[in-house]
């Protein structure tokens, strides 16, 4: 168990002293700390200077007093460590920054300028050919960053080595400067300021997530992974996370609401269709991978053949959507489409599951996986020579219509509230609703006598079935649920992509929606969690829409990304509780905090002051 | 430990004739049992005789090649979950318990037979969903304060110590509302203070009036649960009575002890074999 150092605004400092353990750099704390606010100012300033003097690099950084592309994400991340710095100086009302660890976050966010600083000006010069394009701009503020990481790296750190590891060589100095302790509970704030701040923590996740979607090329979508992922884990190692966390836990209710009222906005901040559609992709990705963790995450049931549910609802909706080229001549209604499409999931979901389920772990796998590939086989099969002409075989069902909700046309423009909604955008906002439905049911049926029986079952079958827990009953209601969220989702994908063919629905391939991806996202994201898949989903679409350039390599980086992913979190992203303890001994820190403390214990928690 | 048995006792458990084969291995063999209600009733048996399975036989994991084994009057189906829902509950020689679930959850786990809201009920939060949980939590808790468990209910079972995860497996049996709990060892790995406080434990379950079987290498323990006891060896009940009568049975002592041979090759040997039969006997006496 970490000690939990007790962190109120000025002793910030004071508790670093005590810490025996020594940073990388040796410089006195003072110097140390001066430089760190000084090498970031520095890097801020450089982003108002002209980095180069073409503007053939894209994002125009020959502006001087007007920072773009690149130069933008610098000055934030510069600004940020700017923040952190100050905040270890115990100045008043930046408090409540560094709840948790005080120097790890002004190490991380200076290595995230240093590394988006780095990454422009490596990315200039090998493009425009040279070290002699860069303009002293970027080297001020490369300089700068290196010099706020050198500083930052002789801050005192943040909490004491283990006692039992000894003293670690530098390699594992420098990891352990990136560690913090916990942050110690929260002072009781009102509940409006509390849900005011979960709000302000949406707002500001919808703004990162949109201006990731919005990058333009994909130099600036790297330096915005560099950015945010450093940034984010310097906001993790202050402890704001946990704190906001600690909040959405108590207004869960007001948390997803939040959630969903941001995702609303969100095609309302992009102009572009492009980008809107990506969105509305990375909605049905991510609606049909919460499906999956049902099957996945709570009943343990390994589900390699899942996409065929997306892929048979996707069918059965074009079938039925009145396109010329569907076989049956009929054009139903939405409603009646989704319902279609919901159903034929279901009964074959239960016609698979039925028989595949009395088998266990790999063999399931093997079998499911089989299942998958036999469903798009079929597919391309019912074309008329190789079986009845259904599906057209390997051209598809083509020139889906659009949708008409109550005089509705999704495949027109609207002008809602002076902006204008497009095409992409209003499926988006249709596929939420989906997405809505399926976070309600996945949380709804996790959290009751059905979610505790597929819990025990992916614990142990055994167990389960001597507690009165019919086992294949409950896997296959798991299975068949699965399936019929997957279809609901298909049913908006027919649409959004105008177009069924078989070849959508692969094991793995280069686009997203497929079994080994959908996988991928649920664990990558966070087995048994609503909020890992989500994040995986977004995550898994986003890197190989934005880097086009690497799309021949995408399934080598994708499986060593894995890989890393397994080695260092194998709880995936986001945590279940539960997992987090599985992967990581953490001895008895699992003792729930949710009895509050009667005497307020002492904590920062100025936020929102 | 003499219990007077009243009169209205109804026969709880009773197997009758029960045989299993494991292709040419007879693992039991025709083995009768009867628990009566408010029995507290030993199986012992040397490693291998045959107990383990006799209880899967029970409990609806194997089935039966031969005999029937009936509760309170009804032949069991031999499903795992249609038995538990009968009213016999049991506990694993190898802990399993929901290790990455909470304490309170592993007993609501148990829970789950004696509840009926189902996936519409969850989805649409029926009106008798939240009442249905509440119960169940309550019962629960219940169940974790009877076996000393409450203050861990938040705690996950994998970091409770031992002793306490044989309690929560007990809870956890006793929540599905058993009208017989099965214990399949519940004291092996146990210090002598954990064991009798698992001793008081199983008195506590009798005196809720559930019937009791309980297998058990510990003979002491044994000894002062249990009204009677039967033995197995070799898939073979050789001898069924009271603690004292068994003990005192040559059949048991040569099955646990092996019986000297005569004339064999090594008297000395033999004449060790007696000392140590000796010995034990009169350890067992002081009882």
């Amino acid at each position: 168990m970490t000690t939990k150092t007790p962190t109120t605004d000025g002793t910030a400092t004071a508790k670093a002293d005590t810490a025996p353990a020594t940073p990388l750099v040796p410089l006195p704390h003072a110097a140390a700390r001066a430089i760190t606010v000084a090498g970031s100012a520095l890097a801020l300033v450089g982003t108002f200077l002209a980095w180069t003097w073409t503007d053939e690099f894209p994002g125009n950084l020959t502006v001087t007093g007007y920072p773009g592309g690149l130069q933008v994400l610098t000055l934030v991340g510069a600004a940020l460590t700017l923040l952190f710095a100050l905040s270890g100086y115990g100045i008043r009302g930046l408090g409540w920054l560094t709840p948790g660890g005080t120097n790890s976050p002004v190490v991380l966010s200076a290595l995230g300028v240093l590394g988006t600083t780095g990454y422009t000006m490596g990315a200039i010069s090998q493009e425009l050919g040279g070290l002699v394009n860069l303009e002293p701009g970027a080297w001020v503020s490369g300089i700068g960053s290196l010099v706020a990481v050198v500083g930052a790296l002789g801050l005192p750190v943040d909490q004491p080595y283990d006692k039992d590891a000894g003293r670690p060589g530098p390699w594992g100095r420098f990891r352990h400067s990136l560690t913090a302790p916990e942050p110690g509970r929260a002072e009781e704030l009102p509940s409006w300021a509390e849900i005011l701040i979960i709000a302000a923590g949406f707002g500001a996740g919808l703004y990162v997530f949109a201006y990731g979607i919005g990058t333009e090329y994909s130099e600036l979508f790297v330096g915005f992974l560099i950015t945010a992922g450093f940034g984010f884990t310097a906001v993790t190692r202050a402890g704001l996370l946990k704190r906001l966390s600690a909040l959405t836990a108590k207004h869960r209710n007001v948390t997803l609401a939040a959630a969903f009222v941001a995702a609303i906005c969100f095609p309302f901040t992009q102009s572009n269709d492009q980008f809107a559609l990506i969105g509305a992709n990375i909605l049905i990705f991510a609606t049909v991978a919460l499906g999956l963790n049902v099957v996945v995450g709570l009943a343990g049931l390994l589900d390699l053949g899942y996409v065929a549910f997306l892929g048979v609802g996707a069918y059965a909706a074009a079938l039925v959507s009145g396109s010329p080229q569907s076989s049956i001549g009929v054009h139903f209604p939405f409603w009646a489409a989704v319902l279609t499409g919901a159903l034929a999931s279901l009964v074959f979901g239960v016609v698979i599951g039925a028989p595949t389920l009395r088998l266990r772990g790999d063999y399931l796998a093997i079998v499911t996986l089989g299942f998958g590939e036999i469903f798009r086989i079929t597919m391309n099969n019912l074309n008329g020579n190789s079986g009845p002409d259904v599906t057209n075989g390997s051209n598809g069902i083509p020139n889906i219509p659009d949708l008409e909700i109550f005089g509705f046309n999704l495949g027109l423009p609207h002008n809602v509230l002076g902006h204008e909604l497009t095409r992409s955008g209003n499926y988006y906002l249709l596929m939420l609703l989906f997405t809505a439905i399926v976070v309600l049911v996945f949380r709804r049926s996790a959290e009751s006598r059905i979610g505790r029986a597929w819990v025990a079952i992916r614990e142990d079958e055994t167990a389960a079935t001597a507690m009165g827990i019919n086992g294949f009953r409950l896997k296959l209601l798991a299975f068949a649920l699965g399936a019929c969220l997957a279809g609901l989702a298909g049913t908006v994908q027919a649409h959004v992509s105008y177009s069924v063919t078989p070849e959508q629905y692969q094991f793995a391939g280069s686009v997203p929606p497929n079994s080994a991806f959908l996988l991928a996202a649920v664990i990558l994201g966070g087995m048994g969690t609503i909020s890992g898949p989500l994040i995986g989903a977004a995550l898994l679409y986003l890197i190989p829409a934005k880097l086009q350039f690497m799309a021949e390599y995408q399934l080598l980086l994708f499986g060593a990304a894995l890989m890393l992913l397994m080695r260092f979190r194998p709880e995936g992203l986001v945590a279940d509780r539960r997992k987090q303890l599985e992967f990581h001994d953490t001895g008895q820190l699992d003792v729930p905090d949710d009895k509050p403390l009667p005497d307020g214990a002492t904590g920062v928690a100025k936020a929102g002051a | 430990m003499t219990t007077t048995t009243a009169p209205t006792t109804t026969t709880v458990l009773d197997a009758s004739d029960v045989t299993m084969r494991f292709g040419g291995l007879t693992a039991v063999r025709s083995v009768d049992l009867v628990v009566n209600s408010g029995e507290i009733v030993g199986l012992i048996g040397p490693n291998g005789a045959g107990k383990t399975t006799f209880f899967n036989c029970l409990t609806g994991l194997y089935v039966p090649t031969e005999g029937k084994v009936a509760y309170k009057g009804t032949v069991l189906p031999p499903k795992p979950h249609l038995v538990t829902q009968a009213g016999i509950a049991r506990t694993f020689q190898n802990i399993r318990l929901f290790a990455n679930m909470t304490v309170l959850e592993n007993v609501l786990v148990g829970r789950h037979t004696r509840t009926k809201e189902g996936l519409w009920s969850a989805l649409l939060r029926l009106p008798g969903f939240k009442r249905a949980e509440q119960e169940s939590r309550e019962r629960a808790m219940e169940l974790l304060e009877f076996t000393g468990l409450a203050a861990k209910a938040d705690h996950l079972a994998r970091n409770l110590p031992y002793g306490e995860q044989r309690k929560l497996e007990i809870a956890r049996a006793l929540a599905s509302e058993p009208g017989l709990l099965l214990l399949d060892e519940p004291t092996a790995g146990m210090n002598p203070q954990e064991t009798r406080a698992a001793e008081e434990l199983i008195f506590a379950i009798r005196d809720k009036g559930i019937a009791v079987l309980v297998i058990e290498h510990d003979i002491r323990f044994i000894m002062n649960l249990c009204d009677r006891v039967a033995v197995l060896v070799q898939g073979e009940k050789i001898v069924e009575g009271p603690a004292e009568v068994v003990q005192a049975d040559e059949r048991v002592i040569a099955a646990y002890l092996g019986t000297p041979f005569e004339g064999a090759p090594g008297q000395e040997e033999a004449a060790e074999v007696e000392a140590a039969e000796a010995h034990s006997t009169t350890e067992g006496d002081d009882k």
